[in-house]
C-alpha cells in the first residue's frame, strides 16, 4: 500500500536517517519504535511532505509522494498527526476539526465526518465552542486525532499519541486506534510506548540511530532480547 | 462638556479609519510575522487611483472603491509573490529581510507616484467634503460619518470572512502554526497572496475614504505607515481585534491631544502613548482582551 524506499534524509549536514525502507500493508497497524532522536518522527515528516528526502522513494498506491509538496499529500489520503498535537490554539474545537476536511472529498463529507468524530470522541461535541488552548492534554490529543480522520485517511499517521497523557488516558487513545483501525483504516504509529504499541500492533520496525534495524510482528518483537533489554526494561 | 464630547465625537470618527488602517497590517503581521512598513504608500497609491478616477472622470471617491481596491488587492499580492517571497527561498537570508524589502517597496512606490503627480498637494474636493450636520451642539462630518459606516461594515465583512469561510480559517490556521497548516492541505504560499493582498485592499479602502477630506501628496504614505505600526502595537502584534481598539485609541487620543494639549503635538500624542504602552503594556489591548 505505502512502500518506502532507500529514504535518506538530512538536518543541513547531519544525516537522520539512513538507507530507510520499510512497507505499510493494508488494514494493519503498524508501528515504529525506537529511542529519542532515533529519527522516528523525520520519517513521517519526510512522508507527508514537511521534510525532504535526499535520496529515496515513497510510493502509495502507485503515486510518487516524494514528488508532489506538502499540502497536496492529504489529498491522497495520507494523513499526518504530528508530534505534540500542533492544534489551531485559538480556533475552537470544531473549527479545528473543520480545518482536517480542507479537500474536495472530505469537505463534500464534512458534516457526516463530523458526527463520527463526535461520536467516537463525546467529549468533543461537549466542548465544541471552546479554544482548542484552553484544552487538557488529552482532550486536546482527540480533537487532534478527530482532525486527522476529518481527512478521511486511508492511513492515519499517528506521531506519539500517548505523549505527556497520564497512563489511564494513554490507554483510552490506543483503545481508539484499534476502534478506528477495526474500521478499516490503517494505522502508522509512532511511539516511546513501547509496551502498549506492541500490543496493538500487527508489525512493528525498529528504528535505531536513523537505520532500521529489526522488524517483525508484535509478538515476535516482544519476546526478542535486545528488545526486550533495550526497551522495555525486563 | 460640549467640547468633550465634540473631541470624543471627532477622535472616534477617525479612529474608524484607523481601525480599518491597523487591520490591514496586522492580518499581514499574523500570516508572514513581518512588519510591512510599505503600508502607508501602499495606501497612498490606493488614494492615487481614487484622485485619477475623480479628477479624469469624476467618479465620486466612495464609488472609486469597487476600483481602488481590487487593483491595490493585485497590487498586493504581486509584491507578495515576486518580491517577498523569493527572499524566503534563499536559505541564507534573514526573514528581517522582508522587512527591509517593504522599506524598499514603500520607497520605489512613493517615486514613482511623485514621477506620474508631482510633488503637489491634490485633492478630491465634493460637494458634500465640507458638509456637517448637528445633533444638539455636537457637529458631525458627513463625510467621516459615511467613512465610519463603511469602515464597520468592511471590519463585519472581514471577521465574516475569517470565520465563516474555509479561504479565511485556513488564514487563521496559517497565522497560528504555519506546518499544521500545510499538513491540512492548506498551501501556504497561496495564503500568503491572498492576507497581503487583503491586507493591502483593506488600507486601500482607508485611503479611499480619506480621500473627500484630505489632501493627497506623495509623502503622506510614510507618516500613515507609522500609525498602522503605533496601532498594531498597540492593538497587540498580529490581532485583529486588538487593531480595532489600537486605532479607535489612537484616534481618540490624537484627537484629545489636539484639543487640550495643542495642535501641534497631534501626532506626538500617538508615539508618547506608543512608547507608554511599549513601556507599560508591551504586547498590547491583546493582553486585556485576550483576542
Amino acid at each position: 500500500m505505502l512502500k518506502v524506499e532507500g529514504l535518506n534524509v538530512f538536518y543541513g549536514d547531519m544525516q537522520a536517517l539512513w538507507d530507510v525502507s520499510f512497507e505499510v500493508r493494508p488494514k494493519e497497524v503498524l508501528v515504529l519504535l525506537g529511542a529519542n532522536g532515533a529519527g522516528k518522527s523525520t520519517i513521517l515528516r519526510t512522508l507527508s511532505g514537511l521534510s525532504c528526502a535526499a535520496e529515496g522513494s515513497v510510493t502509495f498506491n502507485g503515486v510518487r509522494l516524494d514528488q508532489i509538496p506538502a499540502d497536496k499529500i492529504i489529498q491522497h489520503g495520507l494523513v499526518h498527526v504530528p508530534e505534540g498535537r500542533r492544534l489551531f490554539p485559538d480556533m475552537t474545537v470544531e473549527e479545528n476539526l473543520i480545518m482536517g476536511s480542507l479537500a474536495p472529498e472530505p469537505k463534500r463529507r464534512r458534516q457526516k465526518t463530523l458526527e463520527r468524530v463526535y461520536g467516537l470522541f463525546p467529549r468533543l461535541r461537549e466542548r465544541m465552542g471552546q479554544y482548542a488552548g484552553t484544552l487538557s492534554g488529552g482532550e486536546q490529543q482527540m480533537v487532534a486525532v478527530g482532525r486527522g480522520l476529518m481527512g478521511l485517511p486511508k492511513i492515519l499517521m499517528l506521531d506519539e499519541p500517548s505523549l505527556g497523557l497520564s497512563p489511564l488516558l494513554a490507554q483510552e487513545i490506543f483503545k481508539i486506534i484499534r476502534l478506528i483501525n477495526s474500521e478499516g483504516v490503517t494505522i502508522l504509529l509512532v511511539e516511546q510506548n513501547v509496551k502498549q504499541s506492541l500490543k496493538v500492533c500487527n508489525r512493528a520496525y525498529v528504528l535505531e540511530n536513523g537505520r532500521i534495524t529489526l522488524s517483525g510482528t508484535g509478538e515476535q518483537l516482544s519476546s526478542n532480547d535486545h528488545v526486550k533489554q533495550a526497551y522495555l526494561g525486563i | 462638556m460640549d467640547l468633550f464630547l465634540q473631541t470624543l465625537v471627532s477622535g472616534f470618527l477617525k479612529g474608524g479609519l484607523y481601525a480599518l488602517i491597523g487591520m490591514g497590517m496586522t492580518l499581514i503581521m499574523g500570516v508572514m510575522g513581518i512588519i510591512n512598513l510599505a503600508h502607508g504608500q501602499i495606501m497612498m497609491v490606493g488614494m492615487y487611483i481614487t484622485y485619477s478616477l475623480f479628477a479624469l472622470y469624476g467618479v465620486d471617491p466612495y464609488l472609486s472603491l469597487f476600483v481602488s481596491m481590487p487593483a491595490i488587492f493585485v497590487l498586493g499580492v504581486t509584491i507578495q509573490k515576486y518580491l517577498l517571497n523569493p527572499l524566503l527561498r534563499a536559505e541564507t537570508i534573514l526573514p528581517e529581510n522582508q522587512v527591509l524589502m517593504t522599506v524598499g517597496v514603500g520607497m520605489v512606490l512613493t517615486e514613482v507616484m511623485r514621477f506620474i503627480f508631482t510633488s503637489d498637494y491634490k485633492s478630491a474636493r465634493t460637494s458634500y467634503s465640507n458638509a456637517t450636520f448637528f445633533l444638539g451642539e455636537i457637529s458631525f462630518s458627513v463625510p467621516l460619518v459615511i467613512d465610519l459606516f463603511i469602515a464597520i461594515m468592511m471590519t463585519v465583512a472581514l471577521f465574516l470572512f475569517l470565520v465563516k469561510t474555509d479561504t479565511g480559517k485556513s488564514i487563521r490556521a496559517t497565522a497560528q502554526d504555519k506546518e499544521a497548516a500545510s499538513l491540512m492541505g492548506i498551501n501556504a504560499e497561496r495564503i500568503t497572496y491572498i492576507t497581503f493582498g487583503l491586507g493591502s485592499a483593506l488600507v486601500a479602502a482607508a485611503g479611499t475614504l480619506l480621500m473627500p477630506i484630505f489632501y493627497l501628496f506623495p509623502d503622506i504614505g510614510g507618516p500613515f505607515t507609522r500609525k498602522a505600526f503605533v496601532i498594531c502595537v498597540l492593538g497587540g502584534l498580529g490581532s485583529t481585534v486588538g487593531a480595532i481598539f489600537g486605532g479607535i485609541t489612537l484616534g481618540l487620543a490624537e484627537a484629545f491631544g489636539a484639543t487640550y494639549v495643542a495642535m501641534e503635538f497631534e501626532d506626538m500624542i500617538g508615539l508618547v502613548m506608543f512608547i507608554l504602552v511599549l513601556l507599560f503594556l508591551p504586547g498590547g489591548f491583546k493582553r486585556i482582551t485576550k483576542i
